[in-house]
């Protein structure tokens, strides 16, 4: 299978990697350039899991055509840590039980970062609309949308992490 | 069989290329094909993307609005001129799908989906391909023959202006909340007062979305009040075989297409 070169920059920094004609940006990011932070659930878009950001804007990985990202920027939960320091966003979640086995997390998370970024100062049926593509099979959603709420209630989850 | 995708930079090499590719499908935002690719679809060899400017370019033209093919629903909610517009886009996907899905792949997209399609036929939309620069299609024509309609890459989608954003009524019912695939939806256009001019149309009611032409008839000089609109709601399923699938049988399409359709005329919330 042929494959073509593709750049684009990742939390930040630049890769440069081979593409398969047809692979979607999912399986790039996990198994070309090693972000195994998105989820594979279901390569359908229905599970969300493999939601990242590409130029702020929340997408399903999993049904991105991985060349169409030449030369634009993608965020991954890989990118909101800073050093030791957890993101708010992930702080809020912890302190909120919001994640169980976890498997969903980075897709709600990426969901969140695309709403607070848009709107800091969501109300609750934002915060259900923006993580209404991801499924979440152990929390019921209520940890999720409470630890969001209060994420944005602290008015620093927007704008912190990298790309 | 590997795919093969190609890019172009011009919308009359893609048009080309689409229609003298091997197995080719037109690439819109990709979430239906892409799910097709990841399931290995053996029916798709080429993959033909374009990125004229043209596709993205929502634009006047008298009295209608012609929306490229690659506008996205996202992109739908963020224009002030396509407002009576917004509440359809809304409802397709969660935020991931919206900033991907297109009204272009809309057009394509098989029950249970084809929301924003209905809208549209709602409207009296016409479509117009690469490479034809004044005419369009009307979108009932392009529906009735839309399988063999896919080796053409379609450009545009032409709409009135709408400047009353409750002219156009929209609901999608679902089981599922708040996301979940329609068994049904409905758009009505009241373009006049009452129900003269209305344009009524379902999703997932048949294979495309459709007219109903009874109801549309039968609403033609009434009022939008229960006595006004009950013959329409006696016809509402007149002509139609609904489907029975995963989502509902015929006979509860049947049964529920009357109370949806009632509610969205007299305005009472959904
Ligand atoms: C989780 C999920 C939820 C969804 N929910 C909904 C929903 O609620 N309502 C709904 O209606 N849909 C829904 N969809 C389906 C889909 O996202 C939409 O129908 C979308 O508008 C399809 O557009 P696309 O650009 O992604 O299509 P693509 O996948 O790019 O293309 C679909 C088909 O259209 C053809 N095509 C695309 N553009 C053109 C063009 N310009 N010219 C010629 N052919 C073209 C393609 O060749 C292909 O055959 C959902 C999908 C997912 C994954
Ligand atoms: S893996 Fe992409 S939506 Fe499930
Ligand atoms: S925490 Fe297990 S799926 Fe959400």
């Amino acid at each position: 299978m042929a494959k073509k070169p593709v750049q684009f920059t990742l939390n930040g920094s630049e890769k440069a990697t081979f593409v398969e004609e047809g692979q979607n940006l999912l399986d790039v990011l996990r198994r070309g350039v090693g972000d195994l932070t998105p989820k594979y659930g279901c390569a359908q878009g229905t599970c969300g899991a493999c939601t990242v950001l590409i130029d702020g804007e929340p997408h399903l990985s999993c049904l991105t055509l991985a060349e169409t990202v030449e030369g634009r920027s993608v965020a991954t939960v890989a990118g909101l840590e800073n050093g030791a320091a957890l993101h708010p966003l992930q702080e809020a979640f912890m302190r909120n039980f919001a994640a169980q086995c976890g498997y969903c997390t980075p897709g709600m998370l990426m969901a969140a970062k695309a709403l607070l970024e848009r709107n800091p100062r969501p109300t609750r049926e934002e915060v259900v609309e923006a993580i209404s593509g991801n499924i979440c099979r152990c929390t019921g959603y209520e940890a999720i949308i409470a630890a969001i709420l209060e994420a944005a209630g602290s008015g620093s989850a927007a704008s912190k992490g990298r790309g | 069989m590997p795919v093969h995708v190609e890019t172009h930079a011009n919308i009359s090499d893609a048009a080309r290329a689409l229609s003298s590719a091997r197995d080719g499908r037109f690439f819109g935002g990709g979430t239906l094909l892409m799910r097709a690719l990841n399931e290995a679809d053996q029916s798709i060899g080429t993959i033909v993307r374009c990125t004229d400017p043209v596709l993205r370019q929502v634009r006047s033209e008298g009295d209608r609005i012609a929306i490229g093919a690659g506008v996205t629903m996202a992109e739908i909610m963020a224009n002030r001129d396509l407002a009576f517009l917004a509440p359809v886009a809304r409802i397709i996907g969660g935020p991931a799908v919206r900033s991907a899905a297109t009204v272009g792949g809309n057009l394509f997209a098989e029950p249970p989906y084809g929301d924003f399609t209905t809208a549209l036929l709602a409207l009296d939309a016409s479509v117009r391909f690469a490479g034809e620069s004044g005419q369009s299609t009307p979108l009932q024509d392009f529906l009735r023959d839309r399988a063999n309609r896919r080796g053409r890459v379609v450009e545009s989608v032409m709409v009135p202006r709408i400047t009353d954003p409750k002219a156009l009524r929209f609901v999608k019912v679902t089981r599922v909340k708040p996301k979940g695939a329609a068994l049904m939806s409905i758009a009505a256009w009241l373009p006049g007062s009452g129900g003269r001019g209305c344009r009524i149309a379902y999703g997932n009611m048949a294979p495309t979305p459709v007219r109903a032409a009874a109801a549309e008839r039968a609403l033609e000089g009434a009022s939008l009040s229960e006595q006004g609109i009950a013959r329409a709601l006696q016809a509402a399923t007149e002509g139609l075989t609904p489907p029975t699938d995963m989502f509902a049988s015929e006979w509860y399409r049947r049964e529920v297409a009357p109370v949806h359709l009632k509610r969205l005329l007299l305005g009472q919330g959904q």
